[in-house]
This record gives C-alpha cells, structure tokens and sequence, in this order.
C-alpha cells in the first residue's frame, strides 16, 4: 500500500461514490414508490392481479442483477419499435438503463419486504380502525401504512445496503460509478490494492452511515408509538 | 428463432448448454469451499479468543459490506500477484498465473463463506444448551459432542439459511463473467454479439438462472424435510 498513490487516486474514487450515490438514491426512490403497488397487488384477493405481482416479484429475485441490466441496456434497443419510441432518448442513456434496471430489482425485493409488514399488521387495530368509520384509503394512509412501514423499516435498512452493492454492476454498462472507476484505475495502473481498498472502504462508510440512518428512523418510528 | 440454440457449428445449443455447465461447476465448487471459509470464520467467531474473534468479525463485515464485483475485481487483478508473493515466500522464484476459472471459484467462494458464517454461526449458537449438557452427562468429550450433537443439530438449522446462501453464490457466479470466463453470462454476451439477437439470448440466460435457482430452491425444500425426520412439530406446518 502507497500513500501518496492512494492519495492521488483518491479524488477519483470520490466522483466514482457521487455517482454511486445518484444511482442508489433514485433506484431506491423509484423502487418504492414502484414496490407499494406491487405489494398490493400481491395481497389482492382477485387471483389475476396477485398472479401477476407474483409472477414479477418471482422473476426478478430469480435471476441475476446483470441478467436484467444486459437485457434492458442490449436486449430492448435490438428492437426497432423501441429505438423508434419516444422512449429511445431514455433507454440509449446507460444512465437510465442502469436506474430502470436498480429500480425494477429493488422494488421486487421491496414488495415483499412491503407486503410482510402490511400482514403483520395486528386485525384489531384493523378493526378499531373500522369501527371508527375508517375505511379503504384512508384506512391504509391512517393505520395499516404507518405500523406495516414500522415493521418492514429493518428489512428495508438492510435492502437499501444490498441496492449500494447491487450499484457496482452499472459499471459493466460503462458507468463510471465507484468501482468502474477502481477497476479503470487498477487497468492503467497495475497497482490494484491501492484502489480495490479504497473503494472497499468507501463501500464501507456508506453502509455504516446508511445503518446508522436506519437506527436513527427505527428509533423515532417506535417513540411516535409511544 | 428457436434454431439460434441448435447444437453444432449453425447454434450456440452446445455453447450455452457448456456455459451452464461452468456456471454450476463454479457455484458448486465456490459454495463448498465457501462452507469451509464460513465454518472456520463461525468456529473463529464463537472461540474464547479476541484476535480470532475480531479477525473473524472483519472478514465477516467487510466481505458483506463490499460489491460482490469488487471482490472479484481485486481477485482478477490482484490474485496472480498474491499467489506469486505467497509462492516466493515458499522459495518459488517464477511468476503464478491463476486461470480465469480459478479467479472465479476463489472470489465467489470468499464472498459465500462470509454469508455462510452468519448461518453457521446463528445455527451452533442455536443448539439448545440441554443437549449439550446431556451429552457431558452421558460422559462424551467435546470432540465427540462437537460431531454426535453440535454438528447434525446445527445443520438442520443452517439448512434454509444455506439454501438462500446458495442462491447467492448461483447469482454472483454470473458477475464472474466480466473476466471473460466462459460460464452461462459470457456465452450469452459472446453469442449476443455475433447474432445481433441480445434479447433472445438474455432471455435465454435468464430462464435457465430460473430453473437453476427454482430446482435448487426445492432440493433444499426436500432436503430440509429430510433433515426434519424424527422433529416433534409443535408448531407450524
């Protein structure tokens, strides 16, 4: 390990972790407000829609992050209908490739985390809540949201920590994120300790930090309970 | 479309058929290796002494903190090097060049065992402590506990944990092909390339990443119910 190589590259490194930061903020993002549909639909009692939650949630946890990332960057602009679409500006992008790929992934995961909570949601406080003449939205927004949200919060923690690993494969889509450019770096210069630990260790910060945030929320959602 | 997977000089059947291959070998090879690494770490983790124990913890930690792609980044560049290095210390003066296949198991086995170790671990600690005290009653030595009791109770334990390890190694093997190792991934990306069909051939890795995982996910099933014979169930199922 060389100090002075270490310090030199690290400025590198650092504008490879802002991309990295980017990627996972608008995957995980997106992946909610994608993955709170998806697990009601899984919990609907009409059998198509369940199905269909189902069949995507199965799908996505069955196969290979890069899988799905080659077959939306390779696989859709084969098509000429796609690189004809108004869509085409957004797919050609290996930016928007990478967060739609993040994106339909954790919100697999997510659902099911999403849909764990809402089942452990105790009946009665279903029922107090009926009685008091609470019913469809409102019901969801006032109570069943909240204590699911209260539930899935730790397993929510460590899938946001899975989404900053699962960032590194946006660099076989030529995305210079944190470690495309630890492996760039490790290429030019032959000298790839210095760089691979780095990066490990940025890695390493961000999962503390993001334990910490998560404490922190888990913490005030279970005092509000009080 | 269905004759781009014919076997023979025409399709690439035969070539994505012995990608799978490689992709099984690797997961399998890694897995168990990988089982070794995780029982020394959790046999480390649970010892009385402190440097094992934080040297435990830091591999632990640090291998499930990081990308499994970092991992094997490093190994790609960097395993040559430490080979070479530990070779020299052994007297070997020339260089050591490490297979990409080797490269591959050696990452993924390192990344498996240090989730394999959490399972082991939470699975010994599991072992209810009046087996334990029957045993010493009965006169056995702690070997002898360790292999009549700790082990086959600790394993019906591990054995949904391992399963969903098992289901991550299968997946990071197909990470392994940025070093341009011919598994399941590479024949997808090399066959992609020559016949400009990426959608087919993605599809096609993907369906059998499924089958893979799926077939897996039930032989651990049928294997946990194995493991079950002879449980009294008071609860559940």
């Amino acid at each position: 390990m060389n100090p002075a190589f270490a310090l030199e590259i690290l400025p590198q490194l650092l504008t490879g972790a802002v991309l990295t930061l980017q990627l996972v903020a608008l995957a995980l993002l997106l992946g909610l407000v994608l993955a709170l549909p998806v697990a009601l639909a899984r919990l609907s009692p009409f059998a198509p829609v369940s199905a269909l939650a189902s069949g995507y949630i199965f799908v996505f946890r069955a196969t290979p992050l890069l899988v799905q990332i080659f077959l939306i960057y390779y696989g859709l602009g084969q098509f000429e209908a796609v690189r004809e679409s108004f869509l085409w500006p957004i797919l050609r992008e290996p930016f928007w490739c990478a967060i739609l790929a993040l994106m339909l992934n954790s919100a697999a995961y997510t659902a099911e985390i999403i849909r764990g909570g809402i089942r452990s949601v105790p009946y009665g406080q279903i029922e107090a809540a009926r009685a008091l003449g609470m019913s469809g939205p409102l019901l969801y927004r006032r109570v069943v949201l909240p204590l699911a949200w209260r539930q899935a919060l730790p397993a929510y923690g460590n899938e946001m920590i899975q989404m900053v690993q699962a960032s590194s494969l946006a660099s076989t889509i030529t995305l210079m994120e944190l470690t495309g450019v630890a492996r760039a770096i490790a290429a030019r210069t032959f000298q790839p300790v210095e760089a691979f630990v780095i990066a490990g260790a940025i890695y390493l910060l961000l999962n503390f930090v993001l334990t910490r945030a998560v404490h922190w929320a888990e913490r005030r959602v279970t005092h509000a309970a009080h | 479309m269905l004759e781009l997977l014919s076997f023979g000089p025409g399709g690439w059947g035969d070539e994505i058929l012995r990608g799978t291959g490689v992709t099984v070998a690797v997961a399998s090879l890694a897995f168990v290796i990988g089982l070794l690494f995780g029982a020394t770490a959790a046999a480390a983790k649970l010892s009385g002494s402190l440097p094992l124990r934080l040297a435990a913890d830091t591999y632990t930690t640090v291998v499930r903190g990081v990308p499994a792609l970092l991992v094997i980044w490093l190994f790609f560049f960097g395993g040559s090097g430490m080979v070479t290095w530990v070779a020299g210390l052994f007297g070997y003066g020339g260089r050591v060049e490490l297979s990409a296949f080797a490269v591959g198991v050696a990452a993924v086995a390192v990344v498996s065992g240090a989730y394999a170790a959490e399972v082991i671990r939470g699975a010994v600690q599991a072992v209810p402590k009046g087996q334990i005290e029957a045993a010493r009653a009965l006169g056995m030595r702690r070997r002898l506990i360790l292999r009549r009791v700790t082990v086959p109770v600790a394993l019906r334990y591990a054995l949904p944990g391992l399963g969903n390890v098992w289901q991550l190694t299968i997946k990071d093997t197909a990470l392994v092909s940025v070093t341009a190792l011919a598994e399941l991934m590479r024949m997808a990306f090399v066959a992609s390339g020559a016949t400009r069909e990426p959608f087919f051939f993605y599809c096609t890795a993907a369906v059998i990443y499924m089958a893979i995982t799926t077939l897996s996910a039930a032989a651990f099933r049928a294997a946990e119910r194995g493991a079950e014979r002879g449980v009294r169930r008071e609860a559940g199922r």
